[in-house]
């Protein structure tokens, strides 16, 4: 199992993503700096949350331009999965790997707290670990969650299965749209969420839910 | 000597506008055998400042105990540092950025959790937790409420950004502080206890290092600014604040951190208040040594700086070291790699002066020594405060209904939940939060072990100001009973003074009350001050705030598996209230909050007491014989029981009094060095602390929906949630 996480400038959880994978995995995952420009060969790579080159201009938007992207579309097309949390999510959709954008949450607060999720898909290699209508506890931390997209965009999110997690119903911390929380790629080897799953893997910190799309993704890799 | 660059004529205004009397300008003349020049009025400006130089309170510091076997470095580095053991170090400090929050909230917030993390990394810590102090004008006052979204946007926007959990911490309201607001930032760091770096700098010839931002022209006299009252015009001290980038900050961690893994550093000090001057002066002064700075080559973000302004420039996210001969380039890519500004500027000296040279000129010339030793030490006169009369519990008229004035205290400004401030903080970021925010202390694991650190902030004003020992102790006492209700064995303090004007003695008294108290504190419980801050001048046209002495504490549990917090999550355990109760309602909440008075004397504090009942508590949680455990403070009993009813969603009884207490004392006194516990077996308990001594009683049971009093006062637990919840967001939505 062969794994990294991306680290940018203002990155500040790569080290959680780094020990979630370790954990899972049972070998520590390779630290690659934002300048590189090829990749070694990998099987999942983490996009981690914090704020890349501090957010500016607007979150993820300079990460996306980064050296290390290009060599990461190259991977996606190769079909090697990436799992984007919280920035990592803002960067996926900066650099449309996935459609839509994160605008500033709703109520115009960083927010966090843990919130309920329902488990739409159970297809993708992140959610197979999890059943359907499976309810999760996951800590959200973030100023930019509020999910947006046109509605022929989200119609077809939904009527392609790739809405991944959403918040339970009165639980959605940001406003985004459909109460979408987790969105995958057409081929569903991209998810992008703003939930942590990374910071709920151990029992003394905020449960162990997260380890659901951990497992998943050791099994969908093993298999 | 070398011929210094002509003075401008230093007027007695130009002296006066430099927070300097005309004896301390007596000193200056004397100290250089020569009239200074402006450059050198400024360095001499800056550290003699009372910011800088704490020439006010230096005299009653030096009585505070210091000293322990698990301190590792004391007082007077960047920040305190106990051993933790296996191998680790805890580095932590509290600071005051009252002046600046309350002229500009977001940044004056926002870089005093920046000034406070560099602290701590300076000295090869990473940091892992920030905590926050806060004080606010009444929430009538008309700023109040933007005062309030700024500050806590301002700390949310640096800790969230950098990325260090900002895990606890206190907020409280009084109109005492509607001119002079407190915003003191904590931060813990863990470093590897024989890798702790310092700031005296050696070794003639070595080079002296700039890293960071680039040097703007912001801050200039911030130091002598947070060293004066205020009076209308405070507005038009916005240029003095400094602005934060939190973004910079990480890089700067990050690359110091990575520098520090090697042994290129001789030493390292980070810029905060009067910047180059005080980080200059202040490695010299340390090492014995000299500096030459060559004020051309420091990183400038505009053009045409002088000398003067790049010295007190109080730009943010800046470091200076001492590096051994020859490791530059080494120290460059890594700070290339972080794309962060590297220059050589200076170099040690064997003269024992600071010499500051612009473009081949020398534009100052200062023998260090005298500058810091003879920084001028003030023992001012003081009146000890008159002590508050004791108001005899039962003279305080009873609440026409107990749960009512319970309602009006869990719901009101003071006690009410501080969810809206703590979920704009990411408290979760690193994964070892154990203990959220809301309870008596955060727990933050040392990462990849089974052991925490218990962290919390404390101070009670009102009780300060009715009698300054009698308040200075408590702020100990309760940070200590914090960190031994999670579990913990307290360590270590570090304080943050905030008073009014020194020069007035009724204010000194306070000063020397609070200290004399903390210090006896203190010593009794074998909780020493590792790091601190002070803030004098905390009025505004005469007005002075309530006298704040806040006490950041340090615990450490060593197996986490037996940490407990305040949530009652079962039905029919025992809760045992431990320590004596007679009822004290002199300067309580409930007299403000509910009897509408703010007077009387504060509970007394009975350090053996305190000592006896915390270890008898700590020992039961080390055995992992109670479910949960409060500290009871502000509101006393009954409030203690609701926050552990609403915090697990269980209710609970509390019975009715034992003779010769009034009802209301037994609900709402505020007695000292007691806890409530909720345990399976409390007869066990009252049994085993009766033969160590410690006064315990089963004043109640946990289950149901509600919280009862005396079988006959009752409340839902679900109501007095909404009420706790509700005040807050409901203050910061009023149109």
């Amino acid at each position: 199992m062969r794994t990294a996480v991306i680290v940018f400038p203002g990155s500040n959880c790569d080290r959680d993503a780094q020990v979630a994978l370790h954990a899972a995995t049972g070998a520590p995952p390779a630290m690659i700096w934002h300048r590189e420009t090829a990749l070694p060969p990998l099987d999942l790579i983490v996009l981690p949350g914090g704020f890349s080159y501090g957010d500016y201009l607007r979150s993820g938007a300079m990460a996306a331009r980064s050296p290390v992207l290009r060599a990461l579309h190259e991977q996606v097309e190769r079909g090697v999965l990436v799992l984007g949390i919280c920035n990592g999510f803002q960067v996926l959709t900066e650099t449309e790997l996935l459609p839509g954008v994160l605008m500033r949450n709703a109520g115009l607060n960083f927010v966090c707290r843990d919130v309920d999720l329902v488990v739409e898909n159970t297809e993708s290699p992140f959610t197979r670990g999890c059943a359907k209508g499976q309810s999760l506890t996951l800590p959200v931390a973030h100023h930019d969650g509020n999910y947006y997209a046109d509605d022929a965009t989200l119609d077809r999110l939904e009527g392609e299965g790739r809405v991944a997690f959403r918040y339970a119903p009165h639980d959605n911390p940001n406003g985004s749209a459909r109460d979408i929380a987790g969105i995958l790629n057409e081929r569903g080897t991209v998810l992008g969420m703003m939930p942590h799953p990374e910071r709920a893997v151990d029992p003394l910190h905020c449960g162990t839910d997260g380890r659901a799309v951990f497992a998943g993704l050791m099994e969908a890799l093993a298999a | 000597m070398t011929a210094v660059a002509a003075a401008a004529d230093i007027t007695a205004e130009l002296v006066a506008e430099h927070g300097l009397s005309a004896e301390e300008y007596a000193l200056i003349l004397e100290i250089m055998g020569r009239e200074p020049n402006i450059t050198e009025l400024g360095v001499f400006s800056a550290m003699w400042s009372e910011h800088c130089s704490y020439k006010s309170s230096k005299v009653w510091l030096k009585t505070l105990p210091t000293e322990g076997p698990q301190v590792i470095c004391g007082p007077g580095e960047n920040a305190g540092v106990v051993d933790i053991g296996d191998g680790k170090a805890a580095v932590f400090k509290i600071e005051s950025h009252n002046h600046p929050s309350f002229i500009e909230p977001y940044q004056g917030a926002a870089t005093g959790v920046g000034g406070i993390l560099r602290d701590v990394f300076t000295m090869g810590a990473r940091p892992v937790a920030n905590l926050n102090a806060l004080r606010f004008g009444s929430p009538d006052h008309p700023r109040t409420r933007h005062l309030v979204s700024g500050v806590v946007a301002g700390i949310g926007g640096y800790g969230n950004c950098i990325g260090v959990p900002t895990v606890g911490g206190e907020t409280e309201f009084h109109p005492a502080y509607n001119g002079n607001i407190l915003v003191n930032a904590m931060t813990v760091g863990i470093a590897d206890a024989g890798r702790i770096f310092y700031s005296a700098a050696g070794g003639p010839g070595n080079p002296v290092v700039y890293v960071g931002s680039k040097t703007g022209r912001d801050g200039i006299h911030g130091a002598t600014m947070a060293s004066a009252e205020f009076a209308e015009d405070s507005e038009e001290k916005r240029p003095t604040v400094q602005v934060g980038d939190p973004f910079t900050e990480k890089l700067l961690l990050e690359a110091c951190l990575e520098l520090m893994a090697t042994d290129a550093i001789v030493a390292i000090q980070d810029m905060g208040a009067a910047g180059l001057t005080s980080s200059g002066v202040e490695m010299a002064s340390k090492g014995g040594v000299g500096v030459e700075l060559e004020l051309d080559r420091v990183p400038m973000r505009e053009a045409g700086m002088t000398p003067y302004e790049l010295m007190l420039s109080e730009s943010q996210e800046r470091m200076l070291m001492v590096l051994k001969p020859g490791r530059e380039e080494e120290a460059r890519a890594i700070f290339e790699k972080w794309e962060l500004d590297f220059a050589v500027i200076g170099r040690v000296t064997d003269t024992g002066r600071l010499v500051l040279k612009f473009h081949g000129e020398t534009v100052g010339d200062i023998e260090v020594a005298p500058l810091v030793a003879n920084a001028p030490e003030y023992d001012r006169p003081y009146e000890p405060t008159p002590k508050a009369p004791v108001i005899d519990a039962a003279e305080i008229a009873a609440p026409n209904d107990q749960m009512a004035a319970l309602r009006t205290m869990l719901g009101g400004a003071h006690l009410s939940s501080r969810r809206w401030i703590w979920e704009q903080y990411d408290h979760m970021v690193m994964a070892d939060t154990v203990q959220r925010p809301g309870g008596d202390a955060a727990v933050v694991r040392v990462h990849g072990s089974n052991r925490g650190l218990a962290i919390t902030t404390d101070a009670t004003p009102r009780y300060c100001l009715a009698d300054p020992v009698e308040g200075g102790k408590q702020a100990v006492a309760e940070a200590w009973r914090n960190l031994t209700a999670v579990g913990a064995t307290p360590l270590a303090i570090t304080n943050n003074l905030n008073f009014g004007n020194p020069e007035k003695p009724r204010i000194m008294g306070q000063i020397a009350g609070c200290v004399t108290g903390m210090g006896e504190a203190c010593r009794a419980l074998d909780f020493p001050v590792v790091s601190g801050n002070v803030s004098l001048y905390n009025e505004t046209s005469g007005e002075a705030i309530l006298p704040t002495p806040v006490v950041g504490g340090l615990g450490l549990i060593d197996d986490l598996r037996r940490t407990v917090g305040i949530a009652i999550r079962a039905e029919g355990l025992d809760l045992v209230l431990i320590g004596e109760t007679a009822g004290w309602l002199g300067a309580s909440l409930y007299l403000r909050e509910v009897a509408g008075r703010e007077d009387g004397a504060p509970p007394p504090v009975d350090l053996a007491a305190e000592r006896r009942n915390g270890d008898f508590v700590r020992a039961l949680i080390e055995a992992g014989r109670i479910a949960a455990c409060h500290d009871l403070s502000d509101g006393g009993l009954l409030v203690a029981a609701a926050e552990m009813a609403m915090a697990g969603g269980v209710g609970a009884e509390i019975f009715a009094p034992p003779a010769g207490i009034t009802l209301h004392g037994w609900l709402f006194g505020e007695d000292q060095a007691r806890y409530l516990i909720a345990c399976a077996d409390g007869a066990s308990v009252a049994t085993d602390a009766a033969r160590a001594g410690v006064p315990a009683a089963i004043v109640g049971r946990t289950g149901g929906n509600t919280l009862t009093a005396a079988g006959r006062h009752t409340i839902s637990v679900g109501e007095l949630r909404r009420c706790h919840e509700d005040w807050f967001p409901s203050y910061m939505a009023r149109p």
